[in-house]
Order: C-alpha cells, then structure tokens, then sequence
C-alpha cells in the first residue's frame, strides 16, 4: 500500500493505493467520485474518461500510483460552481438517453472546445471517435457541440 | 473491474536507476510509458510482471527533439505530442499521418511511439512511416547502449529485438534531404477509431525512389522491395502502376480474422498502393491533399 497525494477537482487529495488499483476504481471507489463509469474495461468505450493535467485519459488503463502529484479533473470539476454551456447545450438538444456514456463524453467534448474553439462536424466525429454511446446514434451530441461553437465568439 | 495481478511500482528519476531495475528484475519487469497497453496486459493476464518501472519521469528520456539530421522521438513523447508539433507535419508528413490514425484522442494522450514499437503488434500504425524513414532505434542497459536499424527490429508479434535488461530510449528518425513527399493510408472497418485491416506507408523523393512499407498484413509490418525495386528511378504511369499492383500479393501475408478476410485485405493492399502513389505525386507538386478519407469511410 502506498499513499499518494494529488489534485482531484481543485482539492488536494490524500489516499491508500495498491499498485494495480486503477484510476478508475480508486476515484469510484475510495473517493466517491462516480462520474466515470466502467464500459468495456479495456480503453475502447470511453466512459471512464477523467482529465490528467488538462488532457482526456482512459482511467480504466491508469494506475493510480501513477497520478501522484498530478491533477485530475473528473465531470464533478467540470460541473463547479455551475454547469458548463457545453453541458447546458447537452441537455437543450436532449443529447442523452441512458446517460452512461455522458461524463466521458463531456470530458472529450471539453478537451476538444479548448483546443479548438470551432470545429467542424468531422473534426467533432474525429474527437468523440473513442466515446462510444448506444442510444442516441451521436446526431443530438454533434448538434450540441457544434451550438456551443456557434454561440462562441469568433 | 478489480486487477487481480499485483506487483511492485518504481519510479526512478534517472536513467542509471531505471537500468539497474532492469538488471535486477530482468524479464520479470515491464516498462510503464503510456500504459495503454501493458494496463490491458496485466489486467487480461496476458501479462504478470513483477515489478512494473514507470518511466514517465525520468529526466534523460526525453520527449521530442528535433534536430539538424532529424527527429528523435523519445521514449516519453505521446502520439499527441507528435501530432500537436507543426515541424513535424511539415517535414515528416508521413509520420504525422500514421500517428493521427492511432486510436482515438485519449489514447493518444498518452501512448508513446516507443511503446508501439515494443508491444510491436502487425498492426501498429507507425511501423510503416519508421521503416519508409529507415530510423533507428535507440536502446540502453547497463551494459552500454546500442542501435537497432528499423528493419531489423520486427521479429515476430510482439517480438523485438530488444532484450530484457534493455530499455528503448528513443527512436532516430534521420531527415529527409531532398524534396520528398509521404503519406500513410490506413484501412479501419469505420472512420475513427479501430485498429488497422491494412496500413500503408508511401514515400517519394526527387530522385523517384520510393519507399513503401506495409502493416497489419503479415506477422510484422515490412517493406514491399520488390515493388519499391521495380518503381525506382521511373515516373508513374497507368500501366507501371498496374504492374506494381500486380506484386502486392508477393509482398504480403494477411491471414483472415474478425477484421477481415485475407482477399479483402489483399486486393485493397492494391488499391491502398494505387491511391497512396498518386497521393505522393500530387503532394511531389506542392498540391494539399487530406488523406482522412481517400479510402471511403
């Protein structure tokens, strides 16, 4: 066992870890931070997208011995104090039915609007291309990002 | 999901300390970079290191360095970091291409170039650009340091040459010296992310010698000689195409699996070496082309 220390959603975190205990587990289940979900386990599905320094990750494929002195950000930092345009617009264009994919897809969605402020429908399809979703067949999700790039000043 | 496997985390700051690990826990000790796939490894229990060595901070393993005679991508850099610098998609295209057809953003965040070398899987994506580069792998251990050429790395699936008190520190890629053109063509059942059913590297200079290598198509991603051998020194033309189409099933091995079936996978080999030729040549004329979906999809 061994502690590790590091920014969680803009608080600095103390907590016990073996060595194979994912990212994912630790922040589910020893920190209570249930936005990112378990998909397929394996780095293909994206529900357990969290932010490492600012850039999206697989939490399922991190240690998280390795996060030590690092920051993570998770959808419950996203959403303080309020919640984003971004998830604001999600919701306007009904963009989630099950909503299980909807943390991890956020999560890209933001990565994706701070590097580039307004992208193109394939630039979009491109960024969420590691965010499986199996209700909405991603129309709702696209509409929604792009709305927020066009309400965004140019 | 619970990881069943346990093993012990080093950290080490300095490349000596990494290497006396290694000599200690030999092949018991995996190397952790992106992690991307030893996390899937350990988890399906394809793996079960002992020690797992997490190189993520050590000083001398750097990222990118581009340099006079090339770029030297090292053991730390992410395919992100490759896609994120305009020098190298300005002069190795090629590369640039094959590292923004990997997976999707968050993998790419943090699996390294190196790290696809080592698992070495047929259908890694940047073989192809390495082997049309002709780079050179870098490796350490406490014995001293040596240098792999690219070609000489693929042994087998998920075989390298390297051994197991060694570390790759980075890969040299030596830079083109004349005007050149490049681009990476791969085969995906869908746009986004997948794993490649073909992957094709074409690189063309002044001279008209072509480099061609190809992936996910025989148990290691290789160069096509024989096609690379009949193109040099000649401008294309319809029938000099045809007959270098022609060769594609000698160059190739493809075997059938829940990708595809290994005459699909052959006859678009051809066609990939059709579309990517005349990509070269009208790039060779300054003209801008985006490769994204010159295959469909």
């Amino acid at each position: 066992m061994a502690k590790i220390k590091f920014i969680l959603n803009n608080e600095m975190r103390t907590v016990d870890v073996e060595p194979n205990e994912t990212l994912l587990d630790v922040l589910r289940d020893k920190m209570g931070v249930k936005s990112p979900k378990c998909g397929c386990d394996r780095g293909d599905c994206g529900a357990c997208a969290v932010m490492i320094d600012g850039k999206s990750v697989r939490s399922c494929l991190v240690f998280a011995i390795e996060v030590n002195g690092q920051e993570v950000t998770t959808l419950e930092g996203i959403s303080q104090p309020k919640l984003t345009k971004l998830q604001e617009a999600f919701i306007q264009f009904n963009s989630f039915q099950c909503g299980y994919c909807a943390p991890g897809v956020i999560i890209s969605a933001t990565e994706l609007l701070n590097n580039n402020p307004h992208p193109d429908l394939e630039e979009i399809k491109e960024a969420l291309s590691g965010n499986l979703c199996r209700c909405t067949g991603y129309q709702p999700i696209f509409e929604a990002i792009m709305d927020v790039s066009r309400k965004r000043k140019k | 999901m619970a990881v069943v496997h346990n093993f012990e985390y080093y950290k080490p700051l300095k490349l000596a300390e990494t290497l006396k690990l290694l000599k200690k826990y030999g092949d018991k000790a995996k190397l952790l970079a992106g992690g991307t796939d030893l996390a899937v490894f350990i988890k399906e229990g394809v793996l079960f290191p002992e020690a797992v060595i997490d190189i993520k901070h050590v000083k001398e393993l750097q990222k990118l360095e581009l340099k006079k005679d090339g770029l030297f991508v090292g053991a730390q850099a992410s395919f992100s970091d490759i896609l994120e610098s305009a020098n190298i998609k300005k002069d190795y295209l090629l590369l640039w291409e094959s590292a923004r057809s990997v997976a999707s953003v968050g993998i790419r965040n943090r699996a390294t170039l190196v790290g696809n070398i080592c698992s070495a899987v047929p259908s890694l994506d940047s073989g192809p650009a390495l082997l049309c580069y002709d780079a050179v792998v870098h490796l350490a251990s406490t014995k001293g340091e040596r240098e792999v050429p690219i070609s000489e790395w693929f042994l087998a699936p998920r075989r390298t040459a390297m051994k197991p008190d060694e570390i790759v520190t980075g890969v040299f890629i030596p830079k083109p010296k004349i005007k050149n053109a490049g681009c990476y063509l791969k085969l995906g059942r869908y746009g986004g992310e997948d794993l490649a059913q073909a992957g094709l590297g074409v690189f063309v200079n002044d001279k008209l010698e072509y480099k061609l290598a190809y992936c996910a198509v025989g148990p290691v991603p290789k160069r096509a000689a024989k096609i690379e051998k009949l193109l040099k020194g000649k401008a294309l033309s319809t029938v000099l195409i045809a007959k270098a189409m022609s060769l594609v099933p000698e160059e190739i091995a493809p075997i059938a699996d829940i990708r595809s079936g290994k005459e699909y996978r052959i006859h678009m080999c051809k066609i990939m070496l059709e579309r990517g030729l005349e990509v070269c040549t009208e790039r060779m004329k300054g003209k801008i082309i985006d490769t994204l979906r010159i295959l469909g999809g």
